[in-house]
Parts: C-alpha cells; sequence; structure tokens
C-alpha cells in the first residue's frame, strides 16, 4: 500500500526545520492543532441540536455540554493533523501548519489529541449524559481512526465518509439535552452528510488541490472531473429529499417548509449548472457556476440550520 | 538575585496560556458541581441509622 511508505508522522523533526532555528510554539499553534474552523461548525450544529431538542437542560449545563463538544471535536483535528503530517508537508495549502513547519512536535500533537479526547469524552458524561458522551467517543474515534488512518488514503469516497464525522455534532447536542436520539436527530445527521460532497467536490471543481501530489485519491483524480460533476448533482438531488423530510418532522413547520424550499431550489439550480457543463466551459467563465454553488452551498447550511430553533419558537406544525 | 531561565522567558506566552485553560477548568468544574447539586433529585447518604424510605411499602399498609 502506497500510503504507508508515505505515512511517517513521528518523522517530521528529520525532514523539518530544524528545532532551534524556528520560533516557540505559542498558544495560537496549540489552537490551529484544534482546527478551529471545523469546530465553530461543529459548536453551531451541535448548539442546534441542542436547542431544538425538547429537553430542559440548565443553561450552564448547556454551555459547558457545547464547549465539551467542541473540545471533542478540536481533539479529533489534532489527531488528524498528528496522522496526516506527513502529507501536509507535501501540500502548499497546509505546509505552515504548526507540525509541518516544525513549531509543534509530533508527539506533542499525539498527546494533546489524546488528552482532550479523554478529558472531553469524561466531562460531557458528567455534565450531561453518558449517550452524548458516547456519540462524542465514537466521532473522535471515527474521524481520528477510520477517516484520517483508514479511509483517507484508500478509497475516492473519502469526503463522503468523512463527511459523516463531521455531521454527528448535532445529534450529540440532541442527545446531551435529552438523553435520546431520537429519527429527528439523526435527520440532522443526514443533512450534513448529504451536504458535505456536493459541498467540498464544488470546491475541488475550481480550485487547484495538490491531493495529488500527497497521493490522496479525491474523486477529481480517481473518477475525473466529469464523474465528480454528476456525483455533485446525485448528492444534492438527495440531499433536497432528506432536507424536506426534515421540513415534515417534530421539528419541521411552515417556516422550515418555505426555506427548504428555497435553499433547495437554489442548490438543485447551481447544482444542474454545474452538472452540465464541460471542464472547457467552466474554464471561459473563471468557473462561475461552481463558484456560485460552493458559496450557496455555505449559506444553505447556515440558513437551514438557524431555522429550526426560529420554528420551534414560533411553534411547529 | 535569581536569573530567570531562557526558557521560562522563550515559553511565557505557552505558560500565561496553560494557566489560563487551568482556571477555567478549576471555574467549570465548581459551576457543574453547583449546578449539579442545585438541580439535583433527593439524595440521601448512608449515615448509620436505618432507613424507613429503603424499606419497601408491604401490600395493605
Amino acid at each position: 500500500m502506497a500510503d504507508i511508505a508515505l505515512h511517517s508522522p513521528l518523522a517530521g523533526a528529520a525532514t523539518g526545520p530544524v528545532a532551534h532555528d524556528l520560533p516557540e510554539a505559542g498558544p495560537r499553534d496549540y489552537w490551529q492543532l484544534l482546527k478551529p474552523r471545523l469546530m465553530s461548525l461543529s459548536v453551531f450544529t451541535a448548539l442546534i441540536g441542542l436547542l431544538v431538542a425538547p429537553g430542559d437542560l440548565h443553561p450552564f449545563l448547556a454551555a459547558t455540554s457545547i464547549l465539551w463538544i467542541a473540545v471533542g471535536a478540536g481533539a479529533s483535528g489534532a489527531l488528524n493533523m498528528w496522522y496526516d503530517s506527513d502529507i501536509d508537508r507535501v501540500m502548499k495549502r497546509t505546509r505552515s501548519r504548526p507540525i509541518p513547519s516544525g513549531r509543534v512536535a509530533p508527539g506533542e500533537a499525539l498527546a494533546l489529541g489524546l488528552f482532550l479526547s479523554g478529558i472531553s469524552v469524561v466531562m460531557l458524561g458528567l455534565t450531561a449524559n453518558w449517550l452524548a458522551a458516547f456519540w462524542l467517543a465514537f466521532t473522535i474515534f471515527f474521524y481520528a481512526v477510520i477517516y484520517s488512518m483508514w479511509l483517507k488514503r484508500t478509497t475516492s469516497w473519502n469526503t463522503v465518509i468523512g463527511g459523516l464525522a463531521g455531521a454527528f455534532p448535532p445529534m450529540i447536542g440532541w442527545a446531551a439535552a435529552t438523553g435520546t436520539t431520537p429519527l429527528e436527530a439523526w435527520l440532522l445527521v443526514g443533512l450534513i452528510f448529504l451536504w458535505t460532497p456536493p459541498h467540498f467536490w464544488a470546491l475541488a471543481l475550481f480550485v487547484k488541490l495538490d491531493y495529488h501530489d500527497a497521493r490522496i485519491p479525491m474523486l477529481t483524480v480517481t473518477h475525473g472531473r466529469a464523474e465528480t460533476r454528476r456525483q455533485t448533482w446525485l448528492y444534492a438531488l438527495a440531499l433536497a429529499a432528506i432536507s424536506l423530510a426534515t421540513a415534515f418532522s417534530a421539528i419541521g413547520g411552515p417556516l422550515v417548509l418555505a426555506t427548504v424550499l428555497v435553499l433547495n431550489g437554489m442548490f438543485l439550480a447551481y447544482a444542474w449548472s454545474v452538472y452540465r457543463r464541460s471542464d472547457a466551459d467552466s474554464e471561459a467563465d473563471g468557473h462561475g457556476a461552481e463558484k456560485r454553488l460552493f458559496k450557496w452551498s455555505l449559506v444553505y447550511l447556515f440558513a437551514h440550520f438557524a431555522v429550526f430553533p426560529v420554528q420551534i419558537l414560533l411553534g411547529g406544525w | 538575585m535569581r536569573v530567570e531561565h531562557e526558557m521560562h522567558i522563550r515559553r511565557r506566552g505557552r505558560n500565561f496560556g496553560l494557566l489560563a485553560v487551568l482556571l477555567a477548568f478549576i471555574v467549570i468544574v465548581f459551576g457543574l458541581t453547583v449546578v449539579k447539586i442545585q438541580t439535583g433529585g433527593f439524595a440521601e447518604a448512608f449515615d448509620h441509622v436505618s432507613r424507613p424510605a429503603l424499606v419497601p411499602v408491604e401490600a395493605g399498609q
């Protein structure tokens, strides 16, 4: 397996810059290890899950539960950075991260990731309940081991499967509030799970990502760009279906339905235009359709999740 | 006069960051304890005397 030959997270000091030539790692470097942008997505979706769940968690416990979910997400980010430090060194986009740049030793990142994983799971269990703690532990395991260590380097469906790890936070928030994970919580998981591939593939179609140099089997490389366009459209269809299902569920209502119709109408229109054109068309207009789909996907996720608590306040069906 | 070690100067930012995190953790655990006690249900500790609440109620009583 080619991945094994490439992978060597502990070899950073040997190939990276000499440690004494570099500035001392500061709090910002450790903060970067936690992947704050991914953490913010987890915080937002977990908060929505917690707010729309029919629970009555004390506000302090709710706030600290969100904090521990964020710490857990950060822990999985640190473990991912530790394991991926070899490929981060190869790609331009990730070369300045704390480990490949030599500011943080791989062992430090591993220790931080393991410590934060343990403390976030235990503290979420003590703060909320052990079902939420279990799903947080599972999410960390899934992202760090199943995705980062195994599937990311072996299958072109890594984007789809990796998306599942990012999809769990709203369900963890729901479990923290109620101690249960009913259908509505799983619909929120499904929403992020099906949103991730078209969001990421739209980006991959207009940004020159150097995954190929790092030997990561991305769909654009393994199956071609035309197939990536087709898959983007198919996932947009599946996303619309599950999005409509949320509108008719216990967390839905007229406002959610109206929002969902607008969001998915635009998403499908943009995904269709991405599917129907060739790379030559795309180059000619500076990847206009792909950029529109990517930007709309950001609006889509934020607006879709934000509308649920508003609907709960107004009253559902 | 005690001379500050060069490493302590270099790692000042990191050490203050860690201090802030540890203080925040103490505040969170304290707050968690207070809230759990305030919102907790009836708690009865073992105090070496018989506790009628533990004795099952017999039929007809």
